[in-house]
């Protein structure tokens, strides 16, 4: 249960903030009466809210709302600003997985100092022991330094220790990404042990077929606002909407990050709609910046509904350079995945040394719910993956 | 089932027993850590522990009692600076090892939550069994030589633990403050070697002019190193004022480090 939660940060407005002893002696000699002048900067603001027993809990939001950041207040790593928090039992954290991990110890030695720091006492972890080693996989390497493992073994190992942890509550931030297929799909169905077994579980992630998957609730943070608290589907409906609005507030250049020497003018698709095999083109109308010497490229991310980037065209690697000197309409033609039915976003970026130009939800299309294969089968044929390829079968 | 609540840090505050007391698997494990990591990929191992004071200690004799002659209380010079040497590691070691550990596990600091202060404490531990390895050859030095430091040597285990949480006060507040400012890693060993060279670790306090011996007897190391060879060597006790002094000051700068640590610990996963 939490009332009230806040956290912030200061951010330091002269510059860096000192680093060192005699710099900050320095600034003090400086601005003897003066502090250092700072901005506060919000990262979660009177976040209130109650999460039953045994309830799995989705935590969405878009990047730097705030996720993170709770999950590090609930879990003590930091300090809240103010608020006050109760658990009703133990947390344990499944932040980054292999975080205690040293590459120099042996897995058995790992198993143990990692399940120390994560709150398991010695009996816990020894009576847990097999049941590690067996989910993990890694039986016959356990006498073997980690740093000899491959990154699939030690993410496995890793994983195994965290997940079977005994604490009440558990928070899960983003540690599906690992592993094989095989291996995500384990640990998926073991979290939901955890969660069916009466466990209170928090999970953060931004992909939202773990989160539908896993969640029965959930929990939608915007720039540090609760913004829903509820159910899942809408919840997601909400998170997805966010970036229609996000791209709209883009449209405005003095927005949107990069230095601004150089903006993109207008993006547009070359259609709305697509066919899921047809190119998909996009139009980009870019100014010029006399003072700019030199050239710069363009890449351009295109996004699912879900915000996973499918896929990114840099116009450097198909030896894309544009001169600033004059304004340019480029088009983007891209012919291959096919796409899977449903809308995508295109975020562009306008590059040179650094960021000019940082346009996230420039434009946006649809792809047609149409069948690009030359027979029909059922939804399962194609709900896998996130995008279609163009493959054939041949029996040899 | 236990009930956590999490509030805002209070400006000063004490570390709750109970947590650290259930973390202790933690602390063991850091210290166990510690000292796999350091023998393993290594020839001679363990050795390394008891040829560094034994190498240390014979160049001093050679420095100090053959080219300097300087006086080492009847005391033959090797044995004599074997015994600075132990309780100089243990301090220097303490100190030295604690300082840098925060920083060293920066990882974990910003990724999971178990008590802090486990960390810098943690990394004495192989400090300490580094002492004992050292101290078992010393005690068998004492044999060759045929010194006989009688029921002295009983109290050896307090100046240790006085000696410790002396070293553990300051590597505390060293490590808490060297997350924000990494000055303190160029400023620690350095000032670690002034200070060894200002205390009577490789040579006798008899070596020292009059006139300075106020100011020696002011250096509360010197205190310690007084204690350790009163216990050792069978020397004189140090002054009764020395010892009590010694046991005031390892409890307040102890206390003061744990202090430091605990009001700077709360900010410690945003800075590091």
């Amino acid at each position: 249960m939490a009332s009230g939660l806040g956290k912030s940060y200061r951010i330091a407005l002269s510059g860096d903030r000192p680093t060192t002893a005699v710099e900050a002696m320095v600034k003090r000699m400086r601005n003897p009466v003066r502090r250092n002048a700072y901005e506060s900067f919000d990262a979660l603001e009177d976040l209130t809210f109650e999460i039953p027993w045994g309830e799995a809990v989705g935590i969405i939001g878009r990047n730097g709302a705030g996720k993170s950041t709770l999950l590090k207040v609930l879990t003590r790593i930091t300090a809240p600003t103010r608020g006050r928090v109760e658990l009703a039992g133990r947390i344990g954290s499944l932040l980054e997985v292999g975080t205690g991990f040293h590459p120099e110890l042996t897995g058995r030695e790992n198993i143990f100092l990692n399940g120390a720091l994560l709150g398991m006492g010695r009996k816990e972890i020894q009576r847990r022991f097999g049941e590690i080693v067996d989910f993990s996989g890694v039986g016959k390497f356990l006498d073997t330094p980690v740093k000899r493992y491959s990154s699939g073994m030690y993410v496995r190992l890793a994983f195994a220790v965290a997940a079977h942890l005994d604490t009440e509550i558990l928070a899960i931030d983003e540690v599906l990404a690992v592993g094989d297929a095989e291996f995500q799909a384990k640990s998926l169905a073991k979290l939901r042990d955890v969660a069916t077994d009466g466990r209170t579980v928090l999970f953060v992630s931004h992909q939202v077929q773990t989160v539908t998957a896993l969640c029965t609730s959930a929990i939608y943070l915007d720039r540090g606002r609760l913004a829903y608290h509820g159910d899942v589907p809408k919840a997601l409906e909400l998170y997805r909407s966010s970036f229609e609005k996000f791209a709209l507030e883009q449209q405005d250049p003095d927005r949107r990050p990069g230095s601004g020497e150089l903006r993109a003018l207008a993006v547009e698709m070359g259609e709305d709609q697509f066919e899921p095999h047809a190119e998909k083109s996009v139009v980009i109308h870019l100014g010029k910046a006399p003072d700019l010497v030199g050239q710069y490229f363009v890449s351009c991310h295109i996004n699912d509904l879900n915000g996973s980037v499918i896929a990114q065209c840099d116009s450097r690697l198909v030896g894309g350079w544009f001169d600033a000197s004059r304004e340019h309409t480029v088009r983007l033609t891209m012919r291959t995945p096919w796409l899977k039915p449903g809308r995508y976003t295109v975020d562009v970026f306008v590059c040179k040394t650094g960021v000019l130009d940082a346009w996230e939800g420039a434009a946006a299309f649809e792809v047609l719910p149409h069948n690009p294969y030359p027979e029909l089968a059922g939804d399962e044929a194609t709900g896998n993956g996130l995008v279609l390829a163009d493959f054939g079968y041949e029996s040899e | 089932m236990t009930r956590i609540v999490i509030t805002p840090p209070a400006r000063f505050s004490l570390p709750a027993p109970r947590e650290l007391w259930e973390a202790r698997e933690v602390l063991y494990r850091f210290g166990l850590r510690d000292v796999v990591l350091r023998y393993r990929q290594t020839a001679v191992g363990v050795a390394w522990v008891l040829l560094q004071p034994l190498a240390a200690a014979g160049i001093f004799s050679i420095v100090f009692g053959q080219v300097a002659n300087l006086p080492s209380a009847g005391i033959p010079y090797f044995i004599f600076s074997y015994v600075g040497m132990l309780a100089w590691n243990l301090f220097n070691g303490i100190v030295g090892r604690s300082a840098p550990s925060l920083v060293g596990n920066q990882a974990l600091i910003s990724k999971v939550f178990f008590p802090r202060m486990l960390v810098p404490l943690s990394s004495s531990m192989a400090v300490l069994i580094d002492f004992v390895v050292a101290l078992g050859l010393g005690i068998g030095l004492l044999v060759v030589y045929a010194i006989n430091p009688g029921w002295p040597i009983l109290l050896l285990p307090v100046w240790v633990l006085l000696m410790v949480l002396l070293g553990a006060g300051i590597g505390l507040a060293a490590s808490a403050v060297m997350v924000k400012y990494r000055d303190v890693a160029y400023v620690l060993p350095w000032a670690l070697q002034i200070l060894f060279f200002a205390s009577p670790v490789a040579y006798s306090l008899d070596a020292v002019p009059e006139r300075l011996h106020a100011l020696y007897n002011l250096n509360p190391l010197t205190w310690y190193l007084e204690e350790f060879r009163f216990s050792l060597l069978g020397l004189p006790a140090p002054a009764p004022w020395q010892i009590a002094g010694s046991v005031v000051v390892a409890l307040l700068v102890f206390l003061g480090g744990t202090l430091v640590f605990q009001h700077l610990e709360r900010e410690f996963a945003d800075v590091i």
